[in-house]
């Protein structure tokens, strides 16, 4: 599968769906190959504001600000990021905000870059160590239910979640090119 | 191995004493929503006088920006005024170039700048180095950025902090040494659902 046929995916198009009707008003993201779909959708939205991180770190903190604010948001990154933002997640543990990660897993399906495995491997350990009710979406048509459930969790029960799209389902990386 | 020694007190610096120049700052808030990052910020902005609207970010270091960031994003008709430290911005560079993306009217940066870990034991942080992290705010796109060395200068920039005309970074070289810790609230939730409240209540009586 080449990068371009990973424009827009219809479980992205899902994710979106699910954005709206839950009242997502920001979206940031380190971004990801298996988010960029979703990432153009929220950044064609008028009503959905986007913020391109230099480190998922930043994310926290800015969930944290707009949720005092009174509005909610999604962060959005790759299974590495979660290892860059383990002493952030302390800030919405301590103040019981609600975060809530999509995260696009890297190193566990057909992984070609062997220093993804690491992290990738850790993701969901360290999110449910740190806390987060943590999901995982593995085929493409419960892709919109299980984001919709996380995203109504955090939200109704002032929680932190997370869901790990699998790698599987966002498909191999092409290589070859 | 030689060490480099501070040159800050042959740069003419008469420096900012930091308890009075925050309670300048926020003498007269008005509706502004105050951020006080971890360490000294907190006491500072505490001392200056408990608010509803101020949010004491004990932990997370590196995040006061970002939460700013994110009140100014979501509160557009409010001033949000950050308070942070030399230390806590430098562990969050990239939060200039994050904020520069929208450049919120409503946002001010300060940043209480003693080039030390005064929390710590007073190690010289990177400022103290030489770093200028006005300079790199507005390399990043805020233009609005500048260093202040003067007591005088804090009577000018406070009425800036309420203008909503610009993102703004001030950088306040403040005198170094500990300040008699005054501690606020630091239960996160009560903070936090405090902050909410009353930004809702204002809402309601609007």
């Amino acid at each position: 599968m080449s990068d371009q046929d990973q424009a827009i995916r219809p479980w992205q198009r899902d994710i979106y769906s699910v954005f709206k009707a839950a009242n997502i008003q920001h979206v940031s993201y380190v971004p990801d190959g298996g988010h960029r779909g979703l990432i153009d959708l929220c950044a064609d939205d008028p009503e959905i504001g986007t913020t391109v991180l230099t480190t998922e770190e930043e994310g926290v903190g800015l969930a944290a600000g707009l949720f005092l604010g009174g509005q909610r948001s999604v962060l959005l990154m790759q299974s590495s990021g979660v290892g860059n933002c383990l002493n952030l997640f302390t800030l919405a543990e301590n103040c019981r905000l609600p975060l809530v990660l999509l995260v696009t897993m890297r190193g566990e399906f057909a992984e070609f870059v062997p220093w993804q495995i690491p992290m990738g491997k850790r993701a969901g350990a360290a999110l449910e160590l740190m806390g987060f009710d943590v999901f995982r979406a593995e085929d493409a048509k419960s892709v919109g239910d299980i984001c919709s459930g996380a995203i109504d969790q955090a939200f109704y029960s002032s929680r932190s979640t997370a869901v790990l799209l699998s790698q599987r389902l966002i498909g191999r990386k092409n290589w070859s090119k | 191995m030689t060490k480099i020694r501070s040159d800050r007190e042959f740069r003419g610096f008469k420096m900012i004493e930091r308890r009075p120049a925050v309670a300048e700052l926020l003498k007269d808030r008005g509706n502004a929503l105050v951020v006080a990052g971890l360490g000294s910020p907190v006491y500072d902005v505490f001392a200056a006088g408990d608010h509803d609207l101020n949010f004491y970010d004990w932990g997370a270091m590196g995040s006061a920006a970002m939460v700013g960031l994110g009140l100014a994003l979501s509160r557009p008709e409010r001033p949000v005024i950050v308070f942070t430290g030399d230390g806590e911005m430098l562990m969050g560079l990239g939060a200039f170039s994050t904020i520069a993306q929208h450049r919120p009217a409503n946002l001010s940066i300060l940043v209480l700048d003693n080039e030390q870990y005064a929390e710590t034991g007073m190690q010289r942080t990177a400022t103290g180095f030489g770093t200028d992290l006005a300079a790199v705010a507005r390399a990043c796109g805020i233009q609005n950025a500048s260093v202040l060395t003067r007591p005088e200068e804090i009577a000018a920039l406070q009425p800036m902090l309420r203008a909503k005309a610009g993102t703004l970074v001030g950088v306040l070289k403040i005198k170094p040494g500990d300040q008699p810790r005054t501690v606020p609230e630091r239960e996160g939730t009560l903070i936090a659902s405090r902050f909410m409240r009353s930004l809702a209540a204002d809402q309601a009586r609007a």
